[in-house]
């Protein structure tokens, strides 16, 4: 008996040899593992460096000016985002100003009015819509959309919205189909199911209590939207909305097929433009080492800071949404 | 947040009173359930009918111009006639396999640390912020390092850089599902296997890892679908290259750029070719999330 527990106690020298293996072998799994989680970040910090270096040169030459600059000659080597900057801005803004009224209906009638049996359908069919690659979507706006928007939409606009005065110079023009209008319908198309999915996804997490005690006292099933779950939801369905603003900023191939690619700074919504992702998408391949190379990065640059602060924002909001959803299980 | 307080805010308070009943107040609240109800039926339609559309059109266009040839002839010569997409879709299968062998084990591995050592580390918090940013980073920025950090170090254009190009936007794919699948795996599990003595990396390999299996395929199989039809990134890294070529150290055809400079070209046969390689790319990207919802839900049942 006493022999027994002893020979438990001391470990043999085998068993020891194992311990001490599988030590070494635990602290390299950890290693190995750490290393590849932080190549994540050392792949941020790689972006960010290598774009500012390359990007110096034009930085240096234009200063600050460069991004309020208007001026983008190729030929005389004057360069400045403006141009793109106001494309990549504008067309993002049209695309939320229709996207997210639309996304925010559909989540509702996914979340509240769908009939069981049709949820989940509909819910993957949203999903698949996300999931088309956004070249097809470039594809459809350029041969299919752009020129029912010039025949029906356009001169539509302009014979109502186009009236208005002050308001009306944004819909002057010829209906070319194509241009930053239709880029930016374009982009509503693709990011609407993102923010749906999203929205929806955060107005499942409202507690059933919450809404029905609403129910109880007789709201109607908007009244409980508008009171309850908005309010309960609000930072999430912020974080959606502004997680569909960053994939619109650096949306590259859906805008390119559209926007026109022209630099030139016009004040009708009609007229082609340009957004910092379609010009890289044009100009880098061909562009000459130098300042017009410099100056492309330095446009890559700004949009990736850009986006990084969105998004940064949205993935803030939306995991003190998720927070909240952990307090209530 | 008490239902009590909605309630008064949606001017409810004479709701305990029956008889009190506005019925003008009442009629006017059913009338903004009906509109708010009835527009947001109408968001669901246009969503519906914006996903049939583009797929009605593709799939029109699509197979109209799908024949056998696009599976063995390569892109012809600007003015030629016929052609095909050969070299493009071996070239799109060689730069997506490449990405998913570089992609797979890297994003395992570190979605294996989010989930069993980083629970309470900053390095894994500040990781995870980081990858949830990349997964929607413009992926033409990730061209452009790629083109500062390869191409223009080695001076010429290649599917390797496609390849590292598409690996860094598939790698957050997969070390988010990776870590949200292994922390779905039961604590009691490895807690059974701790028990026995077992060290840490065969838990999480033998143990944790192969519970959450389907949950990781699924993972690689959304993170192949996103890469498939990924263009911006290539643009600038593989190129394109008009002959059939395997050779990964020299530019390399492939589909999403093939359909971008075919689209945009004035010549009837090539836009066709853009057509039906967009199909291909569609049927490709939605059937690998549709296998990975399948793969997902047999998880769940089993």
């Amino acid at each position: 008996m006493m022999e027994l527990t002893q020979s438990y106690s001391a470990p043999t020298p085998q068993a020891f040899r194992i311990a001490q293996l599988q030590r070494v072998q635990d602290f390299l799994f950890r290693a190995v593992t750490q290393f590849f989680a932080l190549s994540v970040l050392i792949a941020l910090l790689g972006i960010i460096i290598s774009l500012f270096i390359n990007a110096w040169p034009a930085l240096h030459t234009f200063g600050p000016a460069f991004f309020f600059t208007q001026e983008w000659d190729i030929i005389n080597g004057e360069f400045g985002g403006l141009i793109a900057i106001y494309g990549t801005v504008v067309t993002s803004l049209i695309a939320l100003l229709i996207a997210v009224p639309l996304s925010f209906g559909i989540a509702v009638f996914l979340t509240e009015l769908c009939p069981a049996t049709l949820r989940r359908p509909l819910g993957t069919a949203v999903e698949l819509l996300a999931a088309v690659p956004s070249i097809i979507y470039g594809m459809f706006g350029l041969f299919i959309f752009a020129p029912l928007f010039a025949e029906y939409i356009q001169p539509a606009l302009a014979g109502t919205l186009g009236h208005i005065p002050g308001l009306g110079i944004l819909f002057s023009g010829a209906f070319n189909g194509i241009g930053i209008l239709c880029a930016g319908l374009i982009l509503a198309m693709m990011i609407l199911p993102f923010i749906a999915s999203v929205m929806r996804d955060v107005f499942e997490i409202v507690p059933p209590v919450l809404k029905e005690s609403a129910y109880g006292i007789g709201c109607t099933t908007w009244e409980v939207v508008k009171n309850v779950v908005l309010p309960y939801t609000k930072a999430g369905v912020i974080g959606g909305i502004m997680l569909g603003l960053g994939r619109a900023l650096g949306e590259t191939m859906a805008v390119t097929f559209v926007i026109g690619n022209a630099h030139r700074l016009s004040p009708s919504l009609f007229a082609p433009g340009t957004s910092i992702a379609s010009t890289l998408a044009n100009e880098f391949g061909e562009a000459e080492a130098g300042n017009h190379l410099s100056s492309l990065y330095a446009l890559g640059l700004a949009l990736f800071i850009i986006t990084f602060i969105v998004l940064a924002c949205a993935k803030w909001m939306l995991n003190s949404m998720e927070k909240k959803q952990g307090l209530k299980t | 947040m008490d239902a009590q307080q909605y309630g008064e805010k949606a001017g409810l308070k004479n709701m305990n009173n029956l008889s009190n009943i506005d019925p003008a107040l009442f009629a006017k609240r059913k009338r903004a359930n009906k509109l708010g109800l009835t527009l947001s039926m109408i968001a669901m339609v246009l969503g519906m009918v914006f996903l049939f559309w583009i797929l009605g059109v593709l799939f029109y266009k699509g197979f109209s111009s799908l024949d056998l040839a696009i599976f063995t002839q390569s892109t012809p010569a600007p003015g030629s006639e016929g052609g095909g997409l050969a070299n493009a879709i071996v070239g799109s299968l060689m730069l997506v396999g490449c990405c998913t062998l570089i992609s797979t084990p890297i994003g395992v591995l570190a979605g294996l640390y989010l989930s069993e050592y980083g629970a309470r580390s900053r390095i894994a918090a500040t990781t995870r912020f980081v990858t949830d940013i990349m997964l929607s980073a413009p992926s033409i920025v990730i061209g452009l390092f790629i083109y500062a950090l390869v191409v223009a170090q080695v001076r010429h254009f290649s599917g390797w850089a496609g390849t590292i190009a598409l690996a860094l936007i598939a790698i957050p794919v997969v070390v988010r599902t990776t870590e949200n699948m292994l922390l779905l795996v039961p604590g009691s599990l490895r807690e059974a296997a701790y028990a026995l003595g077992t060290p840490k990396w065969k838990v999480a390999f033998k143990i944790t890892l192969r519970a959450a299996q389907s949950g990781v395929m699924t993972g690689i199989l959304l993170a192949l679908a996103r890469v498939s039809g990924e263009t911006a990134p290539l643009l600038f890294t593989a190129l394109n290259n008009q002959f059939f070529s395997t050779n990964m150290n020299a530019p390399m055809a492939n589909l999403p750029v093939v359909i971008f400079q075919f689209a945009m070209s004035p010549y009837d046969n090539w836009v066709d070719l853009a057509w039906g390689g967009a199909l291909l790319i569609t049927i490709a990207v939605l059937g690998l999330n549709i296998l990975a919802r399948v793969v997902f839900r047999e998880k769940v049942q089993g």
